[in-house]
């Protein structure tokens, strides 16, 4: 199994994180997804990653890209790859 | 020891020495977040896979306690295996278990792939692991298993820490 090159640091139920998940989806990329703590205090590998203990916030290895907030991410996820998909897919 | 009122456990058709360990894929719990993982990812030298009653239970505390004071993860991989969350799993790491990841297996599907499952009295509709230990190699194959026989029980860790030192010799 290789691993994704996307991974998504997300909270059980939580909706925004449901949103960049359906994106994610949607451009039938592949991720890994990191389960962390309810407890905000206690996200410290998501600061430690993002600079933010906020979630959802994710990693891309194809870009280099670190980033948080569900609106940035998906608007990341759309503009990166919904154009690329037909290059990258052919 | 305290004297235990001891209880025989069903005869049970687990995985032995010379067995290449199932193969499974469950959520691995850190100490900081969890996702999914197989065995034979984590797997990539000498391993120590440890299964234990719920996270709570006397028995996974004694163990845990045990693994720490011996520095097992500090010799080789340890990954612990329970039917509890990945909630309860991060509550027992904060506590012990320093190095130690920890399987969650609610449905004990891989409990019963090793044949080490306890259907527990009292306790309507959970099945749980028994103490259970076996070593593995790089390629996954069991060197050194112990199964709990009896209820409660604890492995032989004079025993198991030999098997780890012939293994790492």
């Amino acid at each position: 199994m290789t691993d994704p090159q996307i991974t998504l640091y997300r909270l059980q139920a939580c909706p925004y994180c449901e949103r960049v998940v359906r994106t994610l989806d949607r451009l039938d990329l592949e991720y890994r997804s990191r389960y962390v703590e309810p407890m905000h205090s206690d996200r410290n590998v998501v600061k430690r990653v993002s600079g933010a203990r906020s979630v959802p916030a994710i990693v891309d290895r194809n870009t280099g890209v670190t980033m948080s907030e569900s609106a940035n991410i998906v608007e990341y996820l759309e503009g990166t790859y919904e154009d690329a998909g037909a290059e990258a897919g052919a | 020891m305290p004297e235990f009122d001891v209880v025989e456990l069903p005869e049970t058709d687990h995985v032995t020495a010379g067995e290449t360990a199932p193969e499974f894929t469950r959520p691995l719990v850190g100490e900081e977040f969890w996702e999914d993982r197989s065995l034979s990812d984590v797997v990539d030298g000498p391993t120590l896979l440890v299964f234990h009653p719920m996270d709570g239970a006397f028995q996974t505390t004694y163990v845990y306690n045990e693994i720490d004071d011996r520095g097992w993860a500090d010799a080789l991989s340890v990954y612990g295996v329970s039917i509890s969350s990945p909630y309860e799993h991060k509550d027992l790491l904060a506590e012990r278990g320093d190095g130690v990841r920890v399987f969650s297996d609610p449905s004990a599907a891989v409990v019963e792939a090793y044949g080490v499952a306890h259907d527990i009295d009292g306790m309507a509709g959970i099945t749980e692991a028994r103490p259970a230990v076996f070593l593995l190699d790089g390629d996954r194959v069991v060197r050194y298993a112990w199964v709990g026989s009896e209820h409660p029980s604890f492995p032989d860790y004079d025993a198991v820490e030999s098997a780890i030192d012939d293994l790492r010799d």
